[in-house]
């Protein structure tokens, strides 16, 4: 016998379908119900126990009674309840982009509703979350005559742009000019003996005048750091370091980036030294230092 | 109660493509495997499984009927549901008393359309239907209602592959994850296109044991079905699993393996809840559908590959299970003894 295919001239293509559609009468129910949807309307049916069946049936399906006469106007609104993402939209899906399918309890209904969810991402979608239906303009009585559900309005987005001059401080201006001059400057506090950098004017652990200055070398330590993933203009890639140095001499550390090492072989205790960019290209700025890279030293004990 | 055993039981080894076999030649192996193992020629009753939307063709086991020879006369029925619905069917007319033996089957192959499409023909036509959800996404909706981790899923496709690998009949699929299709499914949390078919032959009374040393009776078969329309039930949980459970007695007694026929992994966490299966019964040791789902035959080969066990002499009570419908809506519950 046979096992594998026969030859492509034997393989044919079929395609069984109902040319025009199929035509299916709706009872008195259903009927009920896409009627007041094409009016725009969402309609729930009562049960002899008084839950209210949104899509409407016939017959309870709890007890298998069949429903009372009684309707109840429902929703727009309604609260999700479970919800699967569609990456990639087939050509029957209501939406030709990702999109969710939704148990949707509308508003004063029991049952929960299935109907496509366009909001944007699975993350917008939470379980609880709060949709309103988008009508067609052309309805006809159909389910489809709710194109799909949107979330509610929950916030806006207000864009905020406000602009400042600022004037860097004697201090600081004292301290980009030993940067431009490839210097760390730093100071001491006569009173804790502390050397803190950059340069300040006054202690920030007693408050006194800080007057001396301190030269520090631009070797230093990591003391600890941070690998980061979102992209930042002022770094060379993602994603880059930002580290604690605690540079030779101080007190206290400097935050700057590490570069020259793959992110993952940073570690705490690394030494690390200064790349300045060259002479006749610096400027008042912490640009001139492009980050520090290792110096191959022996980690330190911290 | 009369006596039923499963005493015979067989399986193509399936395949992800259509290889050409009309189904007449798909179906003979597996019914002559049948009556070679129970050494019977004819039977009693005949009762098989299939839908026609699957090849698009109506009336389809009509054509398959040439692979048992039909003539002189036979007494047949089929259902349009997988082969496990033509088991209870043939269990109850075995239970009238006035036949012995009945030749039970399912077929199918999914690989000749798409059958997310086709399985969107099987919904409410007013409401589901015109939407275009299709069998994954419905299937998505419920991962998603039940909220299992991610490990928990991955632990279910991870074994069920492992073990459809040791499975010669069913597909050797890799051991990773794949990509998100409809979120929260991967690739391997969804069962295999796949085509094939499985035969069983049940016998009655004393006649069981003259046929095969160690007959798989069946101690218990129920059925239970639950709306069909996904909003008006808790999809978390299987009520109808587990009211089929409890009818068949699977609780009596230990169950020593359980063939579940989950076409998704999430379906396998909430039969196993359902079905109150201890944690030391065997779950899917074959692989499960989610190794090998040729559709129409899946619920079959669950009896099946529960009854072998007991056939083998390895086990002493086993439970297959099968199902149909959107989101676990009809289950059906098999307890099997040796």
């Amino acid at each position: 016998m046979p096992s594998d295919p026969v030859s492509k001239e034997l393989t044919a293509d079929h395609v069984l379908e109902f040319p025009g559609g199929y035509t299916r009468t709706t009872g008195p129910v259903i009927g009920r119900f896409l009627t007041e949807l094409r009016d725009g309307r969402l309609m729930g049916v009562r049960t002899t126990e008084g839950r209210t069946l949104v899509p409407p049936l016939e017959y309870d399906p709890a007890t298998g009674e069949p429903v009372t006469d009684e309707w109840v106007e429902v929703g727009p609104a309604g609260t999700v309840t479970a919800t699967a993402w569609v990456h990639e939209p087939r050509e029957s899906h209501p939406l030709d982009r990702p999109f969710a399918w939704a148990l949707i309890r509308l508003d004063g209904a029991d049952t929960a509703l299935v109907h496509a969810v366009d909001a944007g991402s699975p993350k917008a979608l939470p379980q609880g979350a709060r949709v309103r239906p988008v009508w067609r303009a052309e309805r006809s009585g159909h389910i489809t005559d709710i194109s799909h559900f949107v979330p509610e309005v929950t916030k806006i987005v207000s864009p905020v742009s406000t602009r400042y001059r600022l004037t860097a401080s004697p201090s600081l201006t004292r301290f980009l000019e030993g940067v431009r001059d490839g210097i760390f400057i730093g100071c001491r506090c006569a009173t804790c003996e502390k050397v803190y950098v950059p340069y300040r004017l006054s202690c920030p652990e007693c408050g006194n005048p800080i007057s001396e200055e301190v030269a520090l070398p631009d070797t230093g330590t990591v003391t600890t750091f941070a690998i980061n993933n979102l992209p930042d203009p002022r770094a060379p890639e993602v994603p880059f370091v930002s580290a604690y140095i605690l540079l030779d001499g101080a007190d206290i550390p400097l935050i700057a980036l590490v570069g020259g090492v793959p992110a993952h072989e940073v570690r705490q205790g690394m030494r690390v030294r200064a790349e300045w960019v060259p002479p006749e290209e610096r400027t008042l700025s912490m640009t001139n230092i492009r980050w520090f890279t290792p110096t191959g030293e022996p980690d330190v004990e911290l | 109660m009369r006596e039923v055993a499963v005493v015979a039981f067989a399986q193509t080894e399936h395949t992800a493509h259509d290889t050409g076999l009309s189904e007449p030649e798909l179906i003979a192996p597996v019914i002559r495997a049948v009556k070679e193992k129970s050494g019977l020629s004819t039977f009693g009753f005949t009762c098989s499984g299939s839908c026609d939307y699957l090849a698009g063709a109506p009336f389809s086991f009509v054509s398959a009927l040439d692979a048992l020879g039909a003539w002189p006369p036979i007494s047949e029925s089929h259902v349009e549901m997988d082969g496990a619905w033509a088991l209870y069917e043939a269990w109850v007319r075995l239970q009238h008393g006035d036949v012995d033996t009945a030749l039970v089957y399912g077929f199918g192959k999914s690989s000749l359309g798409d059958l997310r499409t086709i399985m969107t023909l099987q919904l409410d036509p007013y409401y589901l239907e015109p939407l275009g959800l299709d069998q994954l996404s419905f299937a998505a909706l419920q991962a998603g209602a039940l909220g299992a981790p991610r490990a928990a899923l991955d632990a279910v496709a991870r074994r069920s592959r492992e073990d459809g690998r040791a499975n010669p009949y069913a597909f050797d699929l890799p051991l990773e994850g794949g990509r998100s299709v409809v979120e929260p499914l991967k690739e391997w949390d969804i069962a295999p296109i796949t085509d094939g078919a499985a035969a069983v032959v049940l016998a009655a009374g004393d006649l069981a044991r003259e046929i095969t040393a160690n007959p798989a009776y069946i101690r218990g078969i129920a059925h239970r079905i639950e709306p069909h329309y996904l909003g008006m039930r808790d999809l978390t949980r299987s009520a109808s699993a587990a009211d089929a459970a409890r009818a068949a007695g699977v609780g009596k007694a230990p169950v020593d393996l359980a063939e579940l026929h989950a076409c998704f992994s999430h379906e396998e966490l909430i039969l196993r809840e359902a079905l109150e299966l201890p944690e030391d019964t065997v779950i899917n040791p074959s692989g499960g559908a989610l190794a090998a789902n040729p559709v129409m035959a899946t619920g079959l080969i669950r009896i099946g590959e529960a009854a072998q066990r007991i056939l083998d002499g390895a086990a002493r009570r086993t439970v297959g299970h099968a199902a149909s419908g959107p989101c676990l809506q009809h289950n059906l519950v098999t307890v099997l003894e040796a």
